[in-house]
């Protein structure tokens, strides 16, 4: 099967039952997607496939197939996507482990909702799980990127 | 005091400074080698500190603690730059690995307790400030003038009478040179020159080594270390605490493409310490086959001691336990005598707080290559040494063969501190012959863990002619001790100071505390801030509810609890071992005025006192622990369905000097979310031995959306020394939302965690 991931053509023969999360960090070397709990309930380890936000440890690979896949290295080339240059101006990540899943779900929110209202972050925020309890900064962060997009 | 010694020829820190660079090394934590001059023994006292800069003036800091979220690699490296003079802008930073020589100096790398600043600072000062008087020492030399009128600042060293100045980098060919300076005329700087030290304004997003990487998906954690050739494993492991492998069947398994073996892991002989639990390994060429081989593995567990342990029972046990005479572990004066007088009324309370678990984002993981009788691993850690010294007592080698690197640790909380995961790959890599990624899932990570200890509490007051002339607090829970002596029924002292026997309400004439006994069936450890979360929890909680029922004000009534400003002496109390978070008492004394001052300011900042809206209120809670003083005042929301928000979190701390104000904001807004949920959600549950909970759906954490969002920090600023920040944030959040619910609702809460719908119950 073929698909595209960070805009590179990739061909993939294994199991197409294979969770997206282990094709992209085990096949592709892409460790910045994030492995947490396996079951789609926390949110670190999302991509997006075909622009919108997905939990890629319960998406099978064959779900994108044909499909663009960008993971957080491929959100922006210099790094600099207005969601990640407001989540270091905000200093958000502590341990940082879920902030790649917390960015890419930021991003896919404001490219579809530009302009959320307060209750809008917190529902599109809510499935992104953050221990170190970094929630009071993403919210600005969020609301900061929602300025730039 | 701090060893100095100049490094620059030694190969021992090739890759570090580039060839003509200067390294300075500081031997940090060497109290058995006061006194000797620094160079004294070049070759066997080895340094474990490293400032290296180089030809360019680019200067590289080691950073011996691990970064599990605290900034601890920023906030560390800074205090040297600082005191050196170094552009902080032109600094880059390397992580420590474990080896023999920290151990050597007595200098830890266990990342833990709230106490890497706290401890390090001095250190850190004077190895800076040892790099400084080098480097000014080189340019007295080059220029042929004295010493003492080179002064380094901002990356240069001038020379004022003769208008010289020159960089950092254009010095470190003579500097090299030179003798390490003697420590005793190494000079730090005063507090008001600091540049970076308790400088809010120094901390701005560039000045965080992790910051792009955490936010680009660069950074390297447990799992993400790639080597050439690597297998993945995960391990099946007993659903019952030393329920061993019977038999088992890997055929199903072995069908699956990219399996490539299993193998078994044994239990080992207890103590259990951290050694690896035991199991079944599988191992693959990537992470998914080796999670479907283990689903189709066939393994039969033994039943073990541990088989019947049952919450509702063993809960009810600790109930009793807390309750009836215990082993008394304070007693000042006669709370019996107090309790007999004829104008005495009694007053008596039960609390409760179950087991939790850590959940860090990332499970364990780390990735080790076990080649030609050596161990080199790449493990997220907040024990390098544990991790080595584990690593070589399992696999019967030699501690130097142990070669262990830190990663980022995708958060920690106690979990990291132990080295099971990091055994159990290095143990697999020797098995398998290849280089071996551990990876735990979050189920693993639930049901296989080393819980926070379940606990119940049973306080009793005295009530005399309207005031406290009794308190006697008894408790029962399985100790953390357990992982090293099996048979432990009650905790030991580092578990009593958490909180307990520190109690601090001095006023109170009578008070004895006490600890039943508790059977062990369970890996019991330490999880953020410790058993503080219950004791504080059921200290304020008691405090604030026997105010009400004798028609008291809680904050005064407490503030008189606490009484006039003292020094608590326990020693004169029958507690000999007082550990005090393992720093002098004289150092850190209990100090009840700086008690009193946070709750004092908690009341005053968080509008205590004025009428609030139907359904919502105001709860303060205070509490000493890793040596901080701090108060919390929440504010709740109530529905009548019972559900509760957060609006607002008021934070007064007093941790003496903080080094990095701004991530001590970040750990203050940190700790009201891990105190949110372990006030909402945290339950940890048995049944036949096994935990019922297994992942976020059935162990909620808190989400954005049910956190508080509102939170403010409220520091103290005074010139004590350093004490803790990371920890000592979480214990007063539960009993400050208990007390608010209960201002909201008139419903009071004696167990965790708090539900709406026993709220809503009435």
């Amino acid at each position: 099967m073929n698909l595209t991931v960070n805009g590179s053509p990739q061909e993939f023969g294994g199991d197409p039952n294979m969770p997206l999360l282990w094709y992209v960090r085990d096949v592709l070397g892409l460790t910045g997607s994030k492995f947490a709990c396996g079951t789609g309930l926390c949110g670190s380890c999302t991509v997006h496939v075909g622009g919108e936000a997905v939990r890629a440890c319960v998406t099978p690979v064959s779900a994108a197939e044909g499909m663009e896949v960008t993971t957080i290295e491929g959100l922006d080339a210099e790094g600099n996507h207005p969601v990640q240059r407001a989540w270091r101006a905000h200093n958000v990540p502590q341990c940082g482990y879920c902030q790649s899943g917390q960015i890419m779900q930021a991003a896919a929110l404001l490219s579809q909702n530009p302009d959320p209202s307060d209750q809008e972050i917190l529902d599109g925020m809510s499935g992104n799980i953050c221990r170190c309890g970094t929630y009071q900064r993403i919210f600005a962060a969020v609301k900061t990127a929602a300025k730039e997009v | 005091m701090t060893m100095l010694t100049n490094l620059s020829r030694r190969t021992v820190l090739k890759g570090i400074a580039g060839t003509g660079g200067f390294v300075i090394g500081a031997r940090i934590g060497a109290d058995q080698l006061l006194g000797l001059p620094a160079n004294a023994a070049e070759g066997k006292l080895d340094a474990n500190l490293f400032v290296a800069v180089d030809g360019d003036g680019s200067v590289t800091i080691t950073c011996a603690r691990s970064e599990m979220g605290q900034g601890v690699r920023t906030s560390l490296p800074m205090i040297i730059a600082d005191e050196m003079e170094a552009d902080w802008a032109r600094c880059s930073v390397v992580q420590a690995d474990a080896e023999q020589k920290w151990n050597d100096f007595g200098q830890e790398l266990d990342t833990d307790g709230s106490r890497s600043v706290r401890r390090d600072i001095n250190h850190l000062r004077a190895a800076g400030a040892g790099a400084r008087k080098m480097l000014e020492m080189a340019a007295a030399e080059m220029w042929g003038v004295p010493a003492e009128e080179c002064v380094a600042q901002n990356h240069r060293v001038s020379h004022a009478p003769s208008g010289r100045s020159a960089d950092f980098g254009e010095l470190v060919a003579t500097a090299s040179g030179l003798e390490a300076p003697d420590p005793a005329t190494v000079q730090v700087k005063d507090r008001s020159d600091w540049k970076y030290i308790a400088n809010e304004s120094a901390y701005t997003p560039d000045a965080y080594v992790d910051l792009v990487d955490m936010t680009t998906g660069k950074g390297t954690f447990g799992a993400d270390t790639m080597l050439d050739g690597m297998k993945t494993a995960v391990v099946a492991r007993s659903p019952v605490y030393r329920g061993k492998v019977e038999s088992y069947d890997d055929s199903a398994a072995m069908a699956i493409t990219g399996v490539r073996g299993t193998v078994e892991l044994p239990m080992p002989e207890l103590p259990i310490a951290f050694k690896q639990l035991g199991g079944v390994a599988v191992i693959a060429d990537n992470t998914w086959a080796a999670l479907e081989g283990r689903k189709a593995l066939q393994v039969q567990w033994s039943d073990s001691e541990n088989s019947a342990l049952d919450s509702p029972s063993y809960d009810a046990a600790l109930r009793k336990a807390a309750a009836e005479p215990g082993t008394t572990i304070r007693e000042r004066g006669s709370y019996e005598l107090a309790r007999d007088k004829a104008s005495a009324q009694e007053f008596t309370r039960e609390y409760f707080v179950p087991f939790f678990i850590h959940t860090p984002m990332e499970p364990p993981a780390a990735v080790a290559n076990y080649q030609d009788g050596k161990v080199e691993i790449w493990a997220a850690s907040q024990h390098p040494m544990a991790v080595r010294d584990t690593i070589a007592e399992v696999l019967g080698i030699e501690k130097e063969n142990v070669l262990v690197h830190i990663t980022l640790l995708g958060g920690g909380f106690g979990r990291k501190s132990k080295a099971d995961y990091a055994v159990e790959a290095a143990y697999l890599s020797r098995e398998v012959g290849a280089p071996v990624r551990l990876v735990w899932t979050r189920e693993d990570e639930v049901q296989n863990g080393y819980y926070h200890a379940a606990s119940a509490q049973s306080i009793s007051a005295v009530i005399d002619a309207g005031r406290v002339s009794g308190w006697r607090h008894g408790v029962a829970f399985p100790s953390i001790l357990g992982l090293w002596v099996p048979e432990q029924k009650i905790g030991f002292n580092i578990e009593h100071g958490l909180g307990l026997i520190d109690m601090p309400y001095n006023s109170i004439e009578n008070i004895r505390i006490e600890n039943g006994d508790a059977n062990l069936h369970t890996r019991i450890g330490w999880y953020r801030s410790v058993n503080n979360i219950q004791h504080s929890f059921a200290i304020n909680s008691f405090a604030n509810e026997l105010a009400h029922e004798i028609g008291r004000d809680p904050v005064e009534f407490q503030l008189e609890l606490i009484g006039e400003p003292a020094i608590i002496d326990l020693t004169k109390e029958g507690v000999e071992d007082y550990w005090n978070y393992g720093d002098p008492i004289e150092d850190y004394p209990i100090d009840t005025g700086r008690l009193a001052a946070v709750l004092r300011k908690a009341r005053d900042v968080s509008g205590y006192g004025k009428s609030l809206p139907k359904g919502h209120g105001l709860g303060l809670a205070v509490h000493r622990s890793f040596l901080s003083y701090i108060a919390q005042a929440v504010r709740v929301q109530v529905a009548d369905d019972g559900n509760y928000t957060v609006t607002r979190v008021d934070t007064v701390l007093d941790c003496g000097l903080g080094a990095n104000p701004e991530r001590i904001r970040a750990q203050c807004e940190g700790a009201a979310v891990y105190g949110n949920t372990i006030a909402r959600f945290g339950q940890i549950t048995y049944g036949q031995g096994a935990v019922n909970e297994s992942n976020f759906h059935d162990y909620p954490v808190s989400r954005i959306d049910d956190s508080p969002l509102n939170v403010h920090l409220h520091r103290i600023e005074n010139d004590h020394i350093p004490s803790g920040v990371g920890e000592p944030m979480v214990p007063p959040f539960a009993p400050a939302l208990a007390n608010a619910i209960f201002d909201a609702t008139g419903k009071r809460i004696r167990n965790l965690p708090i539900r709406p719908e026993d709220i809503a119950a009435g």
